[in-house]
């Protein structure tokens, strides 16, 4: 007994139990995806996995597909946020955090059933259900990612120095470009990762806006994991595994990426 | 806001038209600038009005309007549908049962590795918590789909037959990163030497930890308990993965398998109706008292 009070009273043993845990279901349950993408169901290794990947032009076709929706998704959000986030910043509203928490508020309600809804809505106007849908679907869904993080840069930034600008002769354009954008950099590289990462993994959502019409790869990675049997759970191990190059290669884009402030924020 | 604008504008009639013009430009900015922002909310609140509008109408179809009634919020209190004659789904109530205690119990857990772990982290060398601290942020970086597949094949590698235990525990792997950055901040501002000082005082380290510590803490804890119960109520691409076959389900997974299925099922507008509704309710509140607890500060 005393020399469990010795441990917990060394106050840097208190995390051992959480890295235990990530120990056993995070880093392990990555390594068993490398494990699994590598070998055959007999738990042979092989590289026969990816080779049929890269062999499989519809694989391959959808993956650069759900890329280029990913692309497209982040750039209009960025193109609508950036000055959605701006005006809310720059605006002396009374309450400034209650615009802020309305663009926040939408994400209460079960996403599923929003792209229900949303999938309702263009049914209710006539508008076909393809890759218009697809796109409006993913926008709406994640385009408080992107105001939310551009938003908080903003707001933090020092006043004094757009004034400083001012008075040192800087036009409007001027203040803007060469001041207020630089330093919202940081934001929008938050925001393009949060809009980014989800919608290039996103599966589920595809299927209800486009009534399975569009295949993403997401929901490749899933199909092969539920429909296919263990058969293919070597193959979906291996797409899982591009898909995570892929998001690795996304999160270096953000290094300096402050969770805190964001995810926390959103409260 | 404009209005009070307006009312400048007026009693500066004596003042010069230049500053009269910038102010009318400013103003029409501001105007424009407002319109996007209630334009943008415009749709992005159109789907939730939908689901709130069809809450009202019996339809089964979503999108079909029969008429105004009360019926489905009727049959979601008493599980009967007393016009088809039919009981209502009964795996709904179960999947908003899972919901809350998965969520509850996931909340629970995350808020106490959590903090632990950000108290162990705040005192270890700069070395190991630079290192647990990227291992903490895999959670939050990877994709649901990826962190439910990696977790997928850890129960299946290790025989674990997947249910209520796998999910819980698959929830606690994506909470627990944000109980950990929203305590650490808390300890960062905190005196550290308050905890020793209570030690030397010669409280034992329970009570330095229940009486010094704790109080400190509890902010951090309360918001990341909170996020941890948001995100996994939210959650589907995790529990997807890892609530295995055997019937369990949450408003997630149920709503997912409904669409797929076709139809959805009509209780659902009136329930998410009345949770979006108790969250507004809960924000006003909420908002109402911080302003207070501002102005009376500014006083």
């Amino acid at each position: 007994m005393k020399k469990f009070t010795e441990i917990a009273s060394a106050r840097h043993t208190w995390a051992w139990p959480y890295v235990l845990f990530l120990v056993l279901f995070v880093v392990l349950p990555l390594l068993l995806i490398f494990y699994y993408a590598f070998t055959t169901p007999g738990g042979d290794f092989t590289i026969q996995n990816f080779v049929k990947f890269f062999h499989t032009s519809e694989a391959v076709n959808t993956l650069i597909y759900s890329m280029a929706i990913a692309f497209i998704t982040t750039v209009i959000c960025l193109v609508l946020g950036y000055p959605a986030a701006y005006i809310m910043a720059m605006a002396e509203f009374k309450t400034p955090q209650v615009m802020a928490l309305l663009f926040i508020l939408p994400m209460w309600i079960n996403f599923l059933l929003r792209t229900i809804a949303t999938v309702e809505l263009f049914h209710m106007f006539g508008l076909p259900l393809g890759e218009g849908a697809l796109l409006f679907g993913m926008c709406y869904d994640y385009l408080p990612f992107m105001i939310y993080p551009i938003y908080n840069t903003l707001q933090k930034m020092d006043r004094s120095l757009i004034e400083a600008a001012q008075d040192l002769g800087a036009n409007k354009t001027n203040v803007f470009t060469k001041v207020i954008l630089p330093l919202s950099v940081p934001g929008i590289y938050s925001g393009i990762v949060m809009v980014f990462m989800p919608t290039v993994s996103t599966f589920a959502i595809a299927e209800l806006l486009t009534h399975n019409k569009i295949t993403l790869f997401g929901s490749l990675i899933q199909r092969s994991f539920g429909e296919g049997g263990i058969a293919m759970w070597n193959y979906g191990a291996a797409l899982s595994l591009i898909m995570l190059i892929i998001i690795a290669a996304t999160s270096f884009f953000d290094q300096e990426r402050d969770h805190d402030a964001q995810k926390g924020g959103l409260l | 806001m404009t209005q009070t604008a307006m009312l400048k504008d007026k009693s500066l009639s004596t003042a010069q038209q230049e500053a009269r013009r910038r102010s009318r430009m400013l103003m029409a900015k501001r105007i424009g600038g407002q319109a996007y922002l209630w334009l943008l909310l415009v749709v992005l609140y159109a789907p939730i009005l939908l689901i709130f509008i069809f809450s009202f109408t019996q339809s089964k179809v979503f999108g079909n309007w029969t008429g105004f009634t009360f019926q489905l919020y009727e049959n979601l209190f008493t599980g009967y549908d007393s016009t088809a004659q039919v009981r209502v789904d009964p795996n709904l109530y179960r999947a908003i049962l899972y919901t809350v205690l998965i969520a509850v119990a996931a909340a629970c857990i995350a808020t106490l590795l959590g903090t632990l772990a950000a108290i162990g982290l705040y005192n270890m060398r700069s070395r190991a918590r630079k290192s647990i601290t990227f291992l903490n942020s895999i959670p939050m970086i990877n994709p649901d789909i990826l962190t439910g597949i990696s977790l997928f094949l850890l129960f299946v590698f290790l025989n674990i037959s997947r249910g209520f235990g796998t999910v819980l525990i698959a929830h606690v792997v994506f909470c627990t990163p944000y109980v950990v950055l929203s305590v650490m901040p808390r300890l960062m501002q905190m005196n550290p030497n308050t905890y020793e000082a209570a030690l030397d005082l010669g409280a034992t380290p329970a009570q330095a930890l229940r009486k010094v510590l704790l109080p400190e803490l509890r902010p951090g804890m309360v918001s990341g308990f909170i996020l941890a119960l948001t995100l996994s109520i939210d959650d589907f691409g995790v529990t997807f993965f890892t609530k295995g076959s055997n019937g369990l389900e949450t408003l997630s997974t149920f709503i997912y398998a409904d669409a797929r299925k076709g139809g959805l099922t009509p209780e659902l507008r009136p329930l998410f109706s009345l949770i979006f509704l108790t969250i507004l309710v809960l924000l006003v509140i909420m908002n109402i008292r911080t302003n207070k607890h501002l102005n009376k500060s500014k006083k």
